[in-house]
């Protein structure tokens, strides 16, 4: 199964400020916010941007945050203002379904990023084969990848490629891996996948290794990295797309990324409607600390207020329990138990 | 009256678990044949030590018995129930379907049997629908429920192979389910598969969207809390293991809520290990509910026999 990607360049960056970012903006992007960075991106000549609710296709829910603007919507502006770039989604099985998936495609995506826990990688079998029969290109995320040992990740990882995954990447969701854990598991995975797929990594900030992490990602055989414009994203954020296309550029890693261009979308485009910049405190340090899934940040910080227990302990806790991504309806238990124990 | 026989067809996890089940809980039903496809299967295995007469040639065989049982529990795939629910129907045999195949309609035993006039074939939804449409329908019987949503987590050691290759047949069968039995105008469902060590005991979030008064403090939300506790309570009648970890969580009415407010509901389910361990609540939950039905079925069915003869 050959990789699809463009071989003149080193790597591919992937922006995911549309889709990551949504959390920090808990959910409430618009129209006019999607086709402004879309424009921004697509004219710095980055070849996929994500766009979707920040948990995924389907993910506007009581659990996770309601969409002000239905993600179908962001899609098809996004597409319709993409000149060159892809527009690619991210579904989470168990919360997305196919039916989702057909409707993103109908929408114009041509991306699908199909992610599991780092242990379940076959829930997402047939939403891979589904991706593949319907033309659209296939990137897997294996999330919370710190949990895991490489050997073990590269199991996952062989089984998203096996159900027709194109790349399938090192998502470090709680910001929690440190520089030699990163290039461990990418050179697991690329020992693995061989010819058969790509491998990617996906950064955050929570203990500020997030381009480093992708810098070492790239040297163990990464070829697709993510990042977000202003690092605007769950947690800390993510790895900011501009410091990673000046970072690659001084490393001589080829991205074909403008990076003036990225500059400009991060300062003059989305810096303007931030409403919460992403920033390494108490709280998000402890999700990298403890291995929390960073969208569980805001989630825990509105447990915090209404429950009178502090956002770093109910983090701590979550971590100790080791619940995965989507488990934020525990955030609300863990802070009725310590509100008691207290 | 003498005990009604039952098959198990499918001598998977869901199978063994529900052979255990009412062999030691059910007060009308005894499991008679177990009938699977794999020769080496445990469950056979089990079943034959325990006396009970094994065929791993499949439904064809079943049928082909001299005695025919009264019930058929299908623990096999959607796919397969669907191929065989015309056959059980053509031999006159109750089918209880634990498949999200749903050729009959959803059945949660404490709330919507007695609605039922075609109990022929019935399908008992997913694990968490038996966990969360009751509860959905506590609420309902208070208050229009505008939308209700569930976030069911169980541990990776629990899901088996029909449940990770139909991860959506699952969450669609189970929003479906919050509407059709659970009273809701829409229905969504999450499920979340948990590796953690040891491993953790299902757990089920109800969320339902309510009017602002009633998730206000006041007559209403004391109404809605009461039927919550009811449902849960008689939930507890055949599953000892359901309980709920918090008070109702009420959250007043907000602008991205359309102007409405919350309940939020959080349950464990502990199984009572019969087959798998205590935090498989997600497998006994079904299965708890299969016998319970059945139970309730085989009542239903003596009793139109005798008002038959009565007449």
């Amino acid at each position: 199964m050959t990789a699809p990607m463009n071989t003149t360049f080193d790597i591919r960056l992937t922006d995911t400020t549309l889709r990551d970012g949504s959390h920090a903006m808990s959910h409430k992007f618009t129209e006019e916010h999607v086709r402004s960075v879309v424009r921004a991106l697509d004219d710095s000549r980055v070849e996929v941007i994500e766009v979707t609710h920040g948990d995924g296709l389907g993910g506007s829910s009581f659990n996770y945050g309601f969409s002000k603007v239905p993600e179908l919507d962001l899609i098809k502006a996004a597409v319709d203002e993409a000149k060159a770039a892809k527009i690619a989604v991210l579904m989470l099985p168990g919360l997305g379904t196919i039916h989702d998936l057909n409707q993103a495609y109908d929408a114009g995506a041509s991306v699908a990023r199909i992610a599991t826990h780092c242990t379940e990688a076959d829930v997402s079998i047939q939403h891979f084969q589904h991706a593949r029969k319907l033309g659209m290109e296939t990137v897997g995320f294996l999330m919370l990848s710190h949990r895991v040992s490489p050997a073990e990740l590269a199991v996952q990882a062989r089984i998203m490629a096996d159900a027709g995954c194109q790349c399938v990447y090192v998502v470090d969701s709680a910001g929690a891996l440190i520089l030699d854990d990163v290039s461990d598991r990418v050179s697991a995975l690329v020992a693995e996948l061989g010819d058969d797929a790509q491998v990617g990594f996906h950064g955050h900030q929570n203990m500020s290794f997030g381009v480093a992490n992708s810098v070492f990602a790239v040297r163990a055989g990464a070829k697709q990295i993510d990042g977000t414009l202003m690092a605007l994203g769950a947690g800390a954020g993510n790895s900011p797309t501009e410091v990673l296309a000046a970072a690659f550029d001084r490393l001589d890693i080829k991205t074909g990324v403008d990076i003036q261009g990225v500059m400009a979308a991060a300062e003059d485009v989305v810096k303007p409607f931030i409403t919460r910049m992403p920033v390494m405190d108490r709280a998000s340090i402890m999700q990298g600390y403890a291995g929390v899934y960073s969208s569980f940040l805001i989630h825990a910080e509105r447990a915090a207020e209404r429950y009178g227990v502090p956002a770093y302990r109910i983090l701590e806790e979550i971590g100790k329990a080791g619940y995965v991504g989507g488990q934020e309806d525990m955030i609300v238990d863990v802070a009725v138990q310590l509100a008691a124990a207290r | 009256m003498a005990k009604k026989t039952a098959a198990i067809v499918g001598s998977g996890n869901i199978g063994t678990d529900l052979m255990f089940k009412i062999m030691r809980r059910s007060t009308n039903v005894e499991v008679k044949y177990m009938i699977g496809v794999d020769p080496k299967s445990d469950g056979l295995a089990r079943a034959a030590r325990l006396g009970i007469t094994t065929s791993a040639e499949g439904v064809d065989w079943l049928l082909a018995q001299d005695e025919l049982p009264d019930f058929v529990f299908e623990c096999t795939s959607a796919k397969a129930h669907e191929a065989n629910a015309p056959k059980y129907k053509a031999a006159g045999i109750h089918a209880i379907d634990l498949t999200p195949a749903a050729v009959g309609p959803y059945l949660a035993p404490v709330v919507n049997l007695e609605t039922l006039t075609d109990t022929m074939n019935v399908n008992m939804i997913t694990c968490a629908g038996q966990a969360t449409t009751p509860i959905v329908a506590a609420v309902s019987s208070v208050v229009e429920v505008e939308y209700a949503e569930i976030v069911a987590s169980i541990a990776s050691k629990s899901a088996g192979p029909g449940t990770r290759a139909n991860v959506d047949e699952f969450t669609e069968t189970t929003a479906k389910a919050l509407e059709v039995v659970g009273g809701a105008k829409r229905g969504k469902a999450i499920i979340i598969i948990n590796p953690v060590e040891p491993p953790m005991m299902m757990r089920n979030t109800i969320y339902c969207m309510i009017p602002a008064e009633a998730a206000a403090p006041g007559a209403t939300q004391d109404k809605i809390r009461t039927a919550i506790d009811a449902a849960a309570a008689s939930i507890r009648d055949y599953v000892p293991g359901y309980a709920l970890r918090l008070e109702p969580q009420f959250d007043q009415a907000r602008e991205d809520w359309g102007g409405f407010g919350r309940v939020g509901i959080w349950v464990q389910v502990a199984g009572a290990a019969d087959y798998l361990p205590e935090y498989a609540g997600n497998l006994d939950i079904i299965t708890a509910a299969a016998t319970r039905t059945a139970d309730l079925l085989s009542d239903k069915i003596d009793a139109a026999r005798t008002t038959a003869l009565a007449n």
